[in-house]
């Protein structure tokens, strides 16, 4: 018997509309709850601009706004989309952004925030007083000015026309301040929460949980979804994947190792969501440009050649977070590194009994004798520090360095790295975005996350170079000329392995969408809890 | 004038034992704490053999064989890193020695000092070293250590200084109390009469009469320490990788790796049960035979 079209049709819509709907109305964001999360790590201090940790941002960003943001439902994690700014406008030379600022948003302590906030807050960053650090402030060299004209309208205007200057401006580090707190005590943000955000701050226990509550007179209306979250600070990765396994936590955002991520799926099953992508963070080791022997470039040199980086790669990614062998780039991105020219630099050959015999050549020629011992300091969290240490320490071993491994807790890391109380170290590099703007600027002579203080004037003209270089073919021609003096010819910074990162969460947390980094989507005001 | 005892009394009495006779007499009486003092042996010795003994070089990372089964290329597994876990557990008992013994003689040795000072003065000296004592002893062994590490860094002598700084104050306790009737003995009395100074009698005549406690609480010590050390490794305040230490070979990886390669874990918690056990038992065996009381049961 030929049936109808038309009841065909109707069999259809009826069927889509009886397996649809339910699906729709489960994707339906639910309102309520409260979200657990684990924070690995503590906030040093309370101020973002100063910090460089995702245990602030993690802990800390429901609490506030920055003017624009990365779109946090887009998977690549690139694309710039309003917070506090409504809309925006740039010039046609790209010299002036002009961003519409939104009305009606309100601090926790039910003060108007304007476009003099916003205005505050980058001269903060931009130009901080004295006494107070900005750890981006080069990162927004190629601003001439800002103003706020009114109390709607922000004005940036540049000295010359950069590209990465709108995801710039979208950095999750970029809290949004009470401009009348600044003005009165600078350092106010270093121990105290006032923001726009989702989340009002309840409080912050030491080593054990920050907590925060929903925002009832939040600008975006209807959000967030959740009632409030509770951090918890736990150190041990065992004691994360048992919180995550015993369902006391649902989620930890920076991410798990994958032996970690095979247990948590095997015993939760499909209360398990597992979400992956690449990472933008990178372990490099930092040399004391002022420290004898490594303020001799032979020996920095020689320390990278000791390196297996492709042996490494296939080992150390079946234990820990750690994959691709890169240049200063994420593989695959738009700037990254050919591998034919990144088998070119020092310690990325694959000739390694080639590399190591010109290891042992330079340490002698420099001096330095056969069993030559020095400490390496290394951040006490687990993944992928230490197994990169033990790897390392191997590495140096095969040149003749006798090296012992110190581990340092990590909030007293970042204060270690700042006072140069290292010879060598493991530093690290994460950007919210890949783009070399953004990535690279810590390697400035002038910078104050330069923590082993090379000193190089030809890095920071090729710098500004591409930073102002339009045409993508130039700019990648310079980025290699970066890279080579970077981690070749100067070897001021050694690099090891790309990050990979591996979130799984319970199933019922929703609305979180993984990226590159683990500094983007923490304000939390899109998740919510289907159960 | 010196009084001589009649001779006839002197043949009497009975004849020292040698250390053999005292060791045999040990072992067939106390064959538990034999066991025990027959694993403390074999520790040593494989500790000071780990070179020669050892299968391959305990850091040295093999790629190509992590997280090997027991096989007979690796009796105990791989770790990791591909390092042989044998290997490791054979270092691993240089480190645990080195902390064990370095944390409880030297412990012991300052709480005896302090102890029969303490005992030895009185008054104000006793009074004011109690309250010292009783206020380390208020913190737990394991919370102390804790502390004192994060202060000290997780160096190897830091990690000594760290676990014997807790066991000062309960040793010195304990000796304390026999120092007490020790004090009040006749030849103390004669030492003080015949004008000996205070260090004098404190080290001739007190010291050598509190040997049995000392040594029931240096073996006590022991265990404590291995497990203390081991603990703070495992906690990531004690000994840093690569250096092979048995709480170590228990974090990270073992952790993580459990169910697929439970070798990495096994085999050092049974060397860190099986050493604190052996020194339990070897001290308890002691303990019975050094104290009189329980000689006479």
């Amino acid at each position: 018997m030929r049936r109808h079209p038309a009841l065909s049709l109707l069999i259809l819509a009826l069927a889509l509309a009886a397996g649809v709907l339910p699906l729709a109305a489960q994707d339906k964001p639910r309102s309520g709850g409260e979200l657990v999360f684990v924070v690995p790590s503590e906030p040093p201090s309370y101020d973002a601009h100063q910090e460089e940790t995702f245990g602030l941002i993690h802990p800390l960003a429901p609490h506030y706004n920055t003017l624009l943001r990365v779109d946090p439902t887009d998977k690549t994690g690139t694309k710039p989309v309003g917070d506090l700014a409504e809309s925006w406008t740039i010039s046609k030379d790209q010299l002036t952004y002009t961003f519409k600022i939104r009305k009606g948003v309100k601090f926790h302590d039910g003060s108007e925030m304007t476009s003099k906030d916003i205005k505050a807050s980058y001269d903060k960053i931009l130009k901080p007083p004295a006494g107070v650090k900005s750890l981006r402030k080069e990162a927004y060299e190629a601003i001439a000015s800002i103003e706020a004209p009114d109390p709607t309208t922000f004005v940036v205007k540049l000295k010359y026309p950069e590209s990465s200057m709108l995801v710039n401006l979208a950095s999750p580090w970029n809290f949004i301040y009470k401009a009348d707190i600044l003005a009165k005590d600078p350092h106010y943000y270093e121990t105290h929460i006032m923001g726009t955000g989702p989340f009002k701050f309840v409080e912050h226990v030491k080593g054990s949980h920050w907590i925060g509550k929903k925002n009832p007179d939040y600008w975006d209306k209807g959000k967030p979804y959740l009632d409030g979250y509770r951090a918890i600070f736990i150190s041990s990765s065992a004691a994360q994947v048992a919180a995550v396994r015993g369902e006391r936590a649902m989620i930890q955002f920076r991410s798990f190792s994958p032996p970690e991520r095979d247990q948590l799926v095997q015993a939760l099953g499909n209360k398990i969501t597992v979400q992956e992508s690449p990472w933008d963070c990178l372990n490099f080791v930092s040399m004391h440009h002022d420290k004898k022997p490594f303020n001799d470039k032979r020996v920095r040199r020689a320390l990278s050649l000791a390196l297996d980086r492709y042996e490494g790669s296939k080992a150390l990614s079946k234990i820990t977070l750690v994959k691709d062998v890169a240049g200063i780039q994420v593989p695959g991105t738009p700037f990254a590194t050919p591998p034919a020219e990144l088998e070119k630099l020092a310690g990325y050959g694959h000739d390694i009994a080639k590399n190591r015999a010109e290891a042992k050549r330079l340490l002698k020629e420099a001096g330095v004798p056969d069993g030559f011992a020095f400490t390496f300091k290394n951040r006490g969290i687990p993944h992928p520090y230490e197994p990169l240490g033990v790897w390392l320490i191997d590495q140096w071993r095969q040149i003749g360095l006798n090296v012992k491994m110190e581990m340092i807790e990590a909030s007293a890391y970042h204060p270690m790295l700042k006072r140069g109380d290292f010879e060598v170290a493991m530093d690290f590099q994460c950007g919210f975005i890949v783009e070399p703007d953004l990535d690279l600027p810590r390697f400035l002579s002038t910078s104050d996350a330069n923590y082993g203080r090379h000193k190089d004037t030809v890095i920071d003209d090729l710098m500004h170079q591409q930073g102002r270089a339009t045409d993508i073919e130039e700019r990648k021609k310079i980025l290699r000329q970066i890279e080579k003096r970077l981690l070749d010819e100067e070897a001021h910074v050694i690099y090891t392995l790309q990050w990979h990162r591996i979130v799984p969460h319970l199933s019922k947390v929703k609305g979180w969408t993984i990226t590159p980094s683990h500094y983007l989507n923490n304000q939390l005001d899109t998740v919510w809890l289907s159960e | 004038m010196a009084i001589s005892p009649p001779i006839d009394q002197v043949a009497a009495l009975p004849a020292q034992d040698s250390w053999f006779t005292a060791a045999r007499r040990f072992c067939l009486g106390r064959p538990l704490g034999a066991i025990g003092a027959a694993v403390i042996v074999v520790m040593f010795v494989v500790a000071v053999l780990a070179p020669l003994i050892s299968p391959y070089d305990p850091v040295v990372n093999d790629f190509a064989g992590m997280l090997a089964a027991p096989s007979r290329a690796h009796w105990l597994g791989t770790d990791a890193f591909g390092r042989d876990v044998l290997s490791r557990l054979i270092y691993g008992s240089r480190t645990a020695l080195l902390v064990g013994f370095g944390a409880s003689v030297l412990g012991a040795t300052l709480g005896a000092v302090l102890g029969v000072a303490s005992a030895y003065f009185g008054g104000r000296v006793d009074l004011y070293l109690q309250r010292l004592m009783d206020i380390f002893l208020s913190f737990p062994l394991i919370i102390l250590a804790l502390a004192l590490v994060a202060i000290l860094g997780n160096s190897i002598p830091n990690l000594i200084l760290a676990i014997m700084i807790p066991m000062i104050p309960r040793a010195a306790l304990v000796i304390r109390s026999s120092a007490l009737a020790i004090r009040e003995m006749p030849y103390v009395d004669a030492a003080r009469a015949a004008g000996f100074r205070h260090g004098r009698i404190i080290m001739r005549h007190m010291l050598p009469n509190v040997m049995a406690p000392y040594l029931i609480m240096l073996t006590a010590f022991l265990g404590q320490a291995v497990l203390l050390e081991s603990s703070l490794s495992f906690l990531g305040l004690g000994v840093q990788e690569p250096i092979p230490a048995w709480g170590l070979m228990l974090r990270g990886a073992a952790v993580e790796f459990a169910e697929t390669a439970p070798w990495m874990a096994i085999f050092p918690g049974l060397a860190i049960s099986l050493s604190v056990f052996a020194f339990n038992l070897f001290g308890d065996s002691l303990r019975d035979a050094l104290d009189p009381r329980l000689r006479t049961q």
